[in-house]
C-alpha cells in the first residue's frame, strides 16, 4: 500500500508542472498589460521600467521557471518563516497582483474561508441528504419513493446553479414578505462577526440559500451512484448468505449492504471536491459571497494575470490531489484493489 | 455460394416483416415514457426555435421603448424587457444560438472523443501516451480554463470573423476541446473490448487494413455509447453555454441568447420576476428532456435489457 502511494504520488508531481506549464502558457498569451490601469500622464520609459520591474522582459521559459520556484518555493516558505521562529524570511519578492499591488497569495487566503464556509458546508449537508436517499431507493427500487427520487435527481442534474439560484432569491428573497420566517438575504455579508447568538443566527440565514443551490447539485449526483451502487450489491450471493443466516433485515442492509456499496461511492465524494469549487464560481457570483470563485472572475476581468494564474493552479492543485485521495482511499478500503 | 432458404413457405417467419437492429431499439426507445416525452419536447423546442421566427415575426432587436418592462399580453405573449423588445422574439433568437452552439460544441467533443479513444483502443502503440493526455484534460480546471480561453481569444477572433460568428467560433472550440474526454474513455473502452472479438480476427485475417477496418467494423459497434454520450454533450453544452454567458463572458450584450437573457433579466429580478424564468425554464427543461432521451437511449441500445 505504501509504495502504490508513493507511487501516485510521484506520478501527480510531473501531471501537476505539466498543468502548471499549460495555465502559464495560456496566460502567456493574454493580451492585457499590467500597465494599463496606470495613469495616463505616466512618461513611456517610466512604464517600460515598470514592466521590466514586473518581470515583464525575460524570456517565457525563464519567466515560467521563476513563477514554478515562486509558487513551489518561495512562498511556502515564506508562510512557514512567519509562523516558525527558526526560518528566516527568504529574501525573495513576492507574487505581487496586478490590481491589488498585494501579494496574492494573502488574498488568496483571506478568500479562502468563505468558500470553504459555503462550499465545504453545501458539499456536507448534500451528501448527508444524498447517502440515505439513495439507500431507501435502491431498496424500495421502483417504489414511489425511488421514482421520485429518481425525479429529483434528474431536476438537480437539469438545472443549472445560475437558475435555481436565481430561483431561490426570487422565492425567499423577492415574493417572501421581510417579517417573515422564511425570508432570506441573498446577498451574503463577509464582514459579519459571530459574536454572539443573534450574528450566528444571521449568518446561518445568510448561508441558508447558497447551500442549498449547491446541496441540491451534490444531492442529486451521490444519491444515484449511491443507489446504483446498493442496487449492485444487494443481489450479490453474500446477501443471501447473510439472510440465510438469519440476520434481520437491518444488519444485512446497514451493515453487509451498506458497508460494501459505499466504496464505490466514497471515491466519488473525494473526486466531486474540487469540481464543487469549480462550480461554485458561479453560485457566489449569484450570492455575492467574496470567495475564490468570485475573486477568480474580478481578475479575470481585470486581467490580474498573477492572480488569474495562481487561482487556476490551485484548482489544478485541488483536482489532482483529491484524485490521488480517491485512489488511495479506494485501495485503503477494497483489499481487492492494491496495485502492488 | 449456397442457395439459402429453398422453401420460404415452410419458414413461419417470414411473415414478419425485416427488421433490423434499429428497430427493436425503436420499440425499447418507445416503451420508456421519459424518453419519448423528453424527445417530443426537444422536438418542439427545436422547431420552436428555427421554425418560430416565420410565424412570430417580430425583429428581436426592435426597440419600442414605449412598450417596456410589460407583462404577458397578446401584443407580446412573453412581456418585453427594459427596451422594449419582445422576449418571445428574444427567447426564440437566443434558443437558436444556445441550441446552435449546443450542437455544433457535442458534433466537436464527439468527433475528438471517438478519434481519440479508437485510436487508443485500436494501437496500442500510442494507446499509453493518448490515454494520459486523456487523464491531463481531465486534471485540467475547467470552468476556469474555460473563462481564460474566452478572455484571451475574444478579441482576435470577433476582430477577424466579426463579433458574432467569431464568438460563436470560440465558444464551441472552447467547449468542444474541454469535454471530449469522457466520450474518449468509453469508447476506447469498448474497441478494446470488440479488437477481441472473433469477426474482428476473421476481418484481419482476409487482410483489412487498419482505416477500412475501424470505419467497416469497429466504429458501427461502437455506436451506442456514442449516441449516449451525444445526448448527454448537448445537455452540458448548453449548461456550460449559458454558464459562460451568465457571467457576462459569453456572446456579446446585444446578442441574445439563454444565458445572456437570464443575466440580463437578474438586474431586474425585484420587479419583473416572470422574466428570470423565462430564459431559466427554456434552459432547464431542454436540458431535462435531452437527458431523459439519453436515459431512455441507453436503455433500448443495451442489449441486455433490450431483449426483455
Amino acid at each position: 500500500m505504501l509504495t502504490y502511494t508513493i507511487r501516485r504520488l510521484f506520478t501527480a508531481i510531473p501531471t501537476l508542472i505539466f498543468i502548471s506549464l499549460i495555465i502559464f502558457l495560456l496566460l502567456d498569451m493574454a493580451p492585457g498589460d499590467p500597465t494599463a490601469s496606470l495613469p495616463l500622464t505616466i512618461p513611456p520609459e517610466v512604464r517600460e521600467q515598470i514592466r521590466q520591474s514586473l518581470g515583464m522582459g525575460e524570456p517565457v521559459h525563464i519567466r515560467y521557471l521563476l513563477w514554478l520556484k515562486q509558487m513551489v518555493w518561495s512562498e511556502p516558505m515564506f508562510y512557514l518563516s512567519q509562523s516558525v521562529s527558526w526560518i528566516d524570511t527568504p529574501d525573495a519578492a513576492r507574487l505581487i497582483s496586478w490590481q491589488t499591488r498585494a501579494p496574492v497569495l494573502d488574498t488568496v487566503f483571506e478568500r479562502i474561508p468563505q468558500t470553504l464556509m459555503v462550499v465545504g458546508l453545501a458539499y456536507v449537508v448534500g451528501v448527508l441528504i444524498a447517502l440515505p436517499i439513495g439507500v431507501i431507493s435502491a431498496y424500495r427500487q421502483y417504489s414511489v419513493f425511488d421514482q421520485a427520487g429518481t425525479f429529483v435527481s434528474m431536476i438537480g442534474f437539469s438545472i443549472p446553479p445560475f437558475f435555481s439560484g436565481v430561483l431561490m432569491i426570487i422565492l425567499f428573497t423577492v415574493m417572501m414578505p421581510n417579517d417573515s420566517f422564511w425570508w432570506f438575504p441573498s446577498i451574503y455579508d463577509t464582514t459579519l462577526v459571530v459574536d454572539s447568538w443573534e450574528n450566528f443566527g444571521k449568518q446561518v440565514r445568510q448561508m441558508v440559500l447558497p447551500v442549498m443551490v449547491l446541496a441540491l447539485q451534490t444531492t442529486a449526483q451521490i444519491s444515484r451512484f449511491m443507489r446504483a451502487s446498493m442496487l449492485d450489491n444487494l443481489n450479490q450471493d453474500y446477501v443471501r448468505t447473510a439472510r440465510a443466516k438469519g440476520m434481520t433485515e437491518s444488519v444485512v442492509v446497514l451493515k453487509h449492504v451498506l458497508r460494501n456499496s459505499m466504496i464505490p461511492v466514497i471515491t466519488v465524494i473525494a473526486l466531486g471536491i474540487p469540481a464543487i469549487f469549480g462550480g461554485a464560481i458561479i453560485t457566489e457570483q449569484i450570492f455575492k459571497v467574496n470567495g475564490i470563485g468570485q475573486l477568480l472572475i474580478v481578475s479575470i476581468q481585470g486581467s490580474d494575470v498573477p492572480m488569474v494564474q495562481t487561482l487556476t493552479f490551485i484548482f489544478a492543485v485541488l483536482i489532482v490531489f483529491f484524485n490521488l485521495i480517491a485512489d488511495i482511499l479506494y485501495g485503503i478500503l477494497d483489499p481487492r484493489i492494491r496495485y502492488d | 455460394m449456397t442457395e439459402a432458404a429453398t422453401t420460404p413457405s415452410l419458414d413461419t417467419r417470414t411473415e414478419a416483416p425485416a427488421r433490423n437492429q434499429w428497430w427493436d431499439v425503436w420499440d425499447q426507445f418507445k416503451t420508456h415514457k421519459g424518453a419519448v416525452m423528453g424527445a417530443c419536447f426537444f422536438i418542439f423546442i427545436v422547431l420552436a426555435v428555427y421554425v418560430g421566427p416565420w410565424i412570430w415575426s417580430i425583429d428581436p432587436t426592435y426597440i419600442d421603448i414605449r412598450a417596456r418592462n410589460q407583462g404577458s399580453s397578446f401584443a407580446h405573449p412573453f412581456g418585453t424587457d427594459q427596451l422594449g423588445r419582445d422576449m418571445l422574439a428574444r427567447m426564440m433568437a437566443g434558443g437558436q444560438t444556445s441550441i446552435s452552439v449546443g450542437l455544433t460544441a457535442m458534433g466537436l467533443a464527439l468527433f475528438l472523443g471517438t478519434l481519440v479513444g479508437v485510436l487508443a483502443g485500436y494501437f496500442k502503440r500510442i494507446d499509453g501516451l493518448l490515454m494520459r493526455t486523456t487523464d491531463l484534460f481531465l486534471a485540467l480546471p475547467l470552468l476556469p480554463l474555460l473563462l481564460v480561453m474566452v478572455m484571451l481569444f475574444r478579441q482576435p477572433l470577433s476582430a477577424s470573423f466579426g463579433p458574432e460568428t467569431g464568438i460563436f467560433i470560440l465558444i464551441v472550440i472552447a467547449i468542444g476541446i474541454t469535454s471530449w474526454m469522457p466520450t474518449a474513455r468509453i469508447v476506447r473502452g469498448d474497441v478494446l473490448a470488440l479488437k477481441e472479438r472473433e469477426f474482428v480476427l476473421a476481418a484481419r485475417s482476409i487482410g483489412t487494413r487498419p482505416g477500412r477496418m475501424i470505419l467497416r467494423h469497429v466504429l458501427p459497434n461502437v455506436m451506442s455509447p456514442i449516441m449516449v454520450s451525444a445526448t448527454l454533450g448537448i445537455a452540458t453544452a448548453i449548461i456550460t453555454e449559458s454558464a459562460l454567458s451568465f457571467l457576462g463572458l459569453g456572446f456579446p450584450p446585444d446578442f441574445p441568447t439563454w444565458g445572456r437573457l437570464l443575466f440580463d433579466a437578474t438586474d431586474f429580478m425585484q420587479q419583473h420576476p416572470q422574466r428570470v424564468m423565462w430564459p431559466g425554464l427554456a434552459i432547464s427543461l431542454t436540458v431535462l428532456a435531452v437527458n431523459y432521451m439519453g436515459d431512455g437511449l441507453r436503455d433500448a441500445l443495451d442489449p441486455r435489457i433490450r431483449g426483455l
